[in-house]
């Protein structure tokens, strides 16, 4: 009797001391990465600094940390020559999206399409391979020519990168349905339209969305690409100026700009892969192991 | 217009006791199918069978691995169309899906991306059932296989016994006149699996539907089953039949098990199939090695 009422008190403190052990653990290896992430910007920004002011590495062609932010400031204070940074930054982002959006909703929709019929798939396969083994940035060059210095032919180039990316995606994802699920609502009854409804799709979800994070930063490229072939304004065309004056420091501060856009866009698309994946078993990496 | 009246009012009685018995009758006569294989030659899967389910009846198919007892069951629902032979089902021949049909599958068929309760409901949906209707139905369905507060719960965080339960709820939701379960225990621990098997004969004993159950397992056939059917290996055929005489309501297949006709049935039925599984087993070997 008396061991199990002295075992008892002890069990409950034992309980929150390894809660507090946990969570400190988890708390100084937070800290830990932290500690080495800040370390590692360190190391790269002020090596690159540091050897462009001592001199070992030229900063006439290798820009320099220090004058990459005052281009920054330069271009979101003074503007540019084509109007104020927020114009420019705008259209990109507007050619980026428009051809993000069609090239995702061309790719899944032909993706499912060829992915569930399998004469479709063999008679249109092989174009789908031979068009994709073209170096496709060549295409902006026709578009420009074609459709002039407009939004246009970004659009549309971004939206041939995006395409190939998820097209490949949407299609295997159906290739992966579980053949026993479709059974399933095939005799329950399900119309060909039902079945892609309530099986092929949502199956299919997990490999669109997965394609998304890549495909938005193909769409980014095709827009820049377009814009320094041939633009009136962008984002694009700032660098391909600056590329003719000598100015690399107001390249990488661009490429600056597009990546926050673009960390921006993928955690936006994090988020809907949150909401529309909510059922998916957490993974490994995701649940923390102590 | 009295008269078209009259005549839908008459239309959706054939659910009377006798109409619904004889449609749930299943006949195969002469049932053989083929595949091609990927090198060009035929593959024949089942030869020649020929079997009949009673209405109500609950038919056990035993047989070696890779018999071709999957294969039935395809041409059964329809999902295939079989290369000689028929399949009658209530009296037509199967030609297409067949309507009031239920399957499950050894590999739960449940979607991930649904939960419980809309897993449950999408057997209704699909007949065009209203949401709200279905709902309730499924709940009620719920409820029946011990799930109740579970409807939000997603399938992966279910157990495997749990998940069994979900997918019998779905398949028993719209009262098919046949069910056509292909190893559905199969995957299952020893424990969790007596359990659900007293739970399929409960319900199954409530709606009565004709059953053709597929098992590598001779006691749970012999448990379960009114009729066992033996089927040799490869090419499928059926090989004997078997009446289980056992007395139903069965009650606990753990206590049936010791009973000394469930003994006897047992030891004559694994005498036919020993040598079928032994022909396999061999058959399989020599082409391995």
């Amino acid at each position: 009797m008396t061991s199990i009422t002295h075992h008892a008190v002890p069990v409950h403190e034992q309980e929150i001391a390894l809660k507090t052990a946990a969570r400190r653990t988890i708390s100084r290896r937070t800290a830990w990465i932290w500690a080495g992430r800040i370390l590692l910007a360190v190391v790269v920004v002020g090596g690159w600094q540091w050897f462009t002011t001592v001199g070992w590495v030229d900063k006439f062609f290798f820009g320099q940390p220090t004058e990459v932010w005052n281009s920054l400031v330069t271009l979101f204070t003074d503007g540019t020559a084509f109007g104020s940074i927020w114009e420019n930054l705008w259209i990109t982002v507007q050619e980026a999206l428009l051809g993000f959006l069609l090239g995702t909703l061309t790719g899944v929709v032909l993706g499912i399409l060829l992915g569930s019929n399998r004469y479709l798939s063999e008679v249109v396969g092989p174009y789908i391979r031979i068009v994709n083994s073209i170096p496709r940035i060549v295409l902006g060059s026709i578009f420009i020519v074609a459709f002039g210095l407009g939004m246009g032919p970004k659009v549309l180039l971004a939206a041939v990168l995006v395409f190939f990316v998820v097209f490949f995606n949407a299609f295997q994802g159906v290739r992966e349905v579980d053949q026993n699920l479709i059974s399933n609502v095939r005799v329950l009854g399900a119309s060909p339209l039902q079945v892609a409804m309530h099986v092929t799709i949502p199956s299919a979800m997990t490999w669109i969305i997965a394609s998304l994070h890549t495909a938005f930063g193909f769409a980014i490229i095709g827009a820049l690409v377009a814009e320094v072939l041939g633009a009136q304004h962008g984002i694009g065309l700032i660098i391909s100026q600056a590329q003719g004056t000598f100015d690399p420091n107001t390249v990488f501060a661009c490429m600056v700009i597009i990546a926050v856009i673009t960390l921006g866009a993928e955690y936006l698309i994090s988020l809907l892969e949150h909401s529309l994946l909510k059922w998916r078993p957490p993974s490994k990496s995701e649940a923390q192991a102590i | 217009m009295t008269t078209v009246s009259v005549l839908h009012g008459k239309s959706p009685t054939p659910t009377a006791p006798a109409g619904a018995e004889e449609a749930a009758r299943i006949e195969l006569r002469g049932l053989t199918k083929r595949y091609l294989t990927p090198k060009g030659e035929t593959f024949t899967a089942i030869n020649d069978v020929t079997l009949t389910v009673e209405p109500g009846q609950f038919c056990a198919i035993v047989g070696p691995t890779g018999c071709g007892k999957s294969t039935t069951l395809a041409q059964v629902s329809g999902l295939e169309r079989p290369s000689a032979g028929s399949v009658t089902v209530g009296g037509q021949i199967v030609d297409g899906i067949t309507n009031g049909v239920s399957y499950m599958f050894q590999a739960d068929a449940l979607f991930p991306w649904k939960t419980v309760l809309n897993n449950v409901l999408i057997g209704p949906v699909l007949l065009g059932t209203p949401k709200r209707e279905a709902t309730e139905l499924a709940m009620d369905w719920l409820r029946r296989v011990g799930l109740a507060g579970f409807e939000d719960r997603y399938p992966h965080q279910l157990s495997g016994g749990m998940r069994k339960r979900v997918a019998m709820a779905a398949a028993l939701i719209n009262n098919p006149r046949i069910l056509l379960m292909d190893e559905p225990f199969g995957a299952l621990d020893v424990q969790t699996k007596a359990i659900m098997q007293n739970e399929l004969l409960q319900l199954w004993e409530g709606l009565r539907p004709s059953v053709l159950f597929i098992t590598h397992d001779l006691d749970e056939a012999v448990a379960l089953a009114d009729k066992v059917v033996i089927m040799t290996s490869s090419p499928g055929s059926v090989k004997d039949v078997f009446d289980i005489d056992l007395p139903r309501p069965r009650g606990d297949v753990q206590q049936i098990r010791h009973e000394e006709r469930f003994l006897e049935l047992q030891g004559q039925i694994w005498a036919s199939l020993k040598d079928e599984v032994t022909r396999a087993y061999k058959q399989s070997a020599g082409a391995s090695s």
